[in-house]
C-alpha cells in the first residue's frame, strides 16, 4: 500500500498537464511560455503537456493582472480542476497588477482571486524561470502526500 | 479453461506493454520535431497520476462508459488472442468503441457533445471497412478462426494487398492519427478542447487511456495476421505499418468530416470488397 502510494505520489510530480490562461496580459509572458513547448526548452521532458481543458489540469498557469471582468472566469476554471492542483502565477502583473496595478479595473494579481502556489517574477518571465516555477509547484503535491492533506 | 487462461496472460502481457509502445509514440513523434521527449514510461505515470486524481463528473453514465469502453476493449483483445471468432472479435470492439461516445454524448457540454457525434461518425466511417477486411482475412485463411492464418502454408498479404491498404486506413482512426483523429486525438494536438475525451477526467480518462492502449495493441495483432507464417515477417510487418504511422501523423493535417467519410466509403469499402471479391473467386 506504501509502495502504490509512493508511486502514485511519483507519478503525480512526473507527469503535470498544465492549463494555460491569459487573465489581461499584454501577451509578453504568454508569448515566453509558447517558447517553453519549442524545442529549445521542450516543457514535455518534464511529461508536461499543454491541455485545454480545466478537467484534465493539474497545474493552472495565470499570466496578466485580474481584473473586473476576468476574475470570474478564473474561479470557474479554478473551481473546474480535480485536486489535486497547484497554481502558478506568471510575471509581474500576476503577481501584483505589474504595469496595470493602477489602472480603475485591475484588482491586482492572482492571489486577489485564488490560492497561488507558485510566484515566478519577471517582465516577462523568462522560459527557464517558467520551467522551474512548473517544477516547484509540483514539489507541492509530494508535501500534499506527506501530510495527507488535499487542499 | 484453457483459452479463458490465455486471455488472461494475453491481457496481463498488453497492461505491460502497451503503454511501452506508446511510450516510444511519444518519445518518436519528440524526435521527428527535433525535441527530446518524455520518458519512455510516461503514459504508466499519466494513468497512475489521472487514476489518483479526484473523480469529477458532468453525468453519472461518463464513468459506467468508460469501464465500458474498457471492458469491450479489454474483451476483444482477449478473444482474439485466445484464437476465437474474428467476427466475435469485431463485434466485441464495437461495442467497446461506442461506449465511450455514449458516455460524452450523455453530458450536456457542447465541446463533449461535437466529440461524442463525431466519433460515431468515425465508427460510422470504419467499422464497415475494418469487417470486410476481417471477412477477407475469414476467406482466405479458409477459417474465421484468429489463430487460422497461423497455419497457413504461406502469407495472406500476397493473396490480400488491397484489403491490408484498407486496413491501413482503419488503423489510422483507431490509433487516433492524423489525418483520421476527427474526435479527439493523441498527445499535444488539441481537437475541440479534448473532443469526445472533454468530459472524461482523473480515473474514468484513465480507463479510456488504457482501453486505447489495448485497442492499439488488436489493431497492430490484426496487422500481424498478414504476415502470420513467419515471426520475423509478422515484427518486421508490424514495425513497419508502426512507423509509417506515427511519420504520416506528423507530417498530414487533419481531415473534415465529409472527407473522412468520402475517404473510408469510397476507396476504404472498394478496396476490401474487390479484394474480397477476387478472393472468392
Ligand atoms: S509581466 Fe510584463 S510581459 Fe508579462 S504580461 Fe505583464 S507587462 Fe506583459
Amino acid at each position: 500500500m506504501k509502495m502504490l502510494k509512493k508511486l502514485t505520489e511519483y507519478a503525480q510530480r512526473k507527469s503535470p498537464w498544465i492549463l494555460h490562461y491569459d487573465c489581461s496580459s499584454c501577451n509578453g509572458c504568454d508569448i515566453e511560455i509558447l517558447a517553453c513547448l519549442t524545442p529549445i526548452y521542450d516543457v514535455e521532458r518534464f511529461g508536461a503537456v499543454n491541455v485545454g481543458n480545466p478537467l484534465h489540469a493539474d497545474v493552472l498557469l495565470v499570466t496578466g493582472s485580474v481584473n473586473l471582468r476576468n476574475a470570474a472566469v478564473l474561479k470557474e476554471l479554478y473551481r473546474q480542476m480535480p485536486e489535486p492542483k497547484a497554481v502558478l502565477a506568471v510575471g509581474a502583473c500576476a503577481l501584483s497588477g505589474g504595469v496595470f496595478r493602477d489602472a480603475y479595473n485591475v484588482l491586482g494579481g492572482v492571489d486577489k482571486v485564488i490560492p497561488v502556489d507558485v510566484y515566478v517574477p519577471g517582465c516577462p518571465a523568462k522560459p527557464e524561470s517558467v520551467l522551474d516555477g512548473v517544477i516547484l509547484a509540483l514539489e507541492k503535491f509530494r508535501r500534499d502526500a506527506d501530510h495527507g492533506d488535499k487542499s | 479453461m484453457n483459452n479463458l487462461l490465455i486471455a488472461l496472460g494475453a491481457l496481463f502481457l498488453a497492461l505491460l506493454f502497451g503503454g511501452l509502445i506508446q511510450g516510444l509514440d511519444r518519445r518518436l513523434t519528440a524526435r521527428i520535431q527535433r525535441r527530446v521527449g518524455p520518458p519512455i514510461l510516461q503514459p504508466y505515470f499519466d494513468v497512475l497520476k489521472l487514476w489518483a486524481k479526484e473523480p469529477l463528473f458532468t453525468s453519472s453514465m461518463t464513468e459506467v462508459c468508460a469501464w465500458g469502453g474498457l471492458a469491450g476493449s479489454a474483451a476483444a483483445l482477449g478473444l482474439f488472442f485466445a484464437g476465437q471468432d474474428l467476427l466475435l472479435v469485431f463485434f466485441t470492439q464495437a461495442v467497446g468503441a461506442v461506449l465511450p461516445a455514449v458516455g460524452a454524448l450523455a453530458s450536456p457540454s457542447p465541446y463533449s457533445q461535437t466529440g461524442g457525434q463525431r466519433e460515431l461518425l468515425q465508427l460510422a466511417a470504419y467499422e464497415p471497412v475494418l469487417l470486410v477486411v476481417l471477412a477477407c482475412v475469414g476467406q482466405a485463411s479458409g477459417s474465421f478462426s484468429a489463430n487460422a492464418p497461423l497455419h497457413l502454408s504461406g502469407p495472406l498479404l500476397p493473396s490480400l494487398p488491397l484489403t491490408f491498404a484498407a486496413l491501413l486506413l482503419v488503423m489510422g482512426i483507431k490509433l487516433r492519427k492524423s489525418p483520421f483523429d476527427t474526435a479527439a486525438s493523441a498527445h499535444a494536438h488539441q481537437e475541440l478542447v479534448r473532443g469526445l475525451y472533454t468530459e472524461y477526467s482523473g480515473p474514468s480518462l484513465a480507463l479510456l487511456e488504457v482501453a486505447h492502449w489495448l485497442d492499439t495493441l488488436l489493431l497492430l495483432g490484426i496487422c500481424a495476421l498478414f504476415w502470420a507464417t513467419s515471426l520475423w515477417g509478422m515484427t518486421l510487418l508490424i514495425a513497419l505499418v508502426w512507423l509509417g504511422e506515427i511519420v504520416l501523423d506528423n507530417a498530414s493535417a487533419r481531415l473534415t468530416w465529409p472527407w473522412l467519410l468520402a475517404v473510408f466509403w469510397g476507396p476504404g469499402l472498394l478496396l476490401a470488397a474487390a479484394n474480397l471479391a477476387w478472393v472468392v473467386w
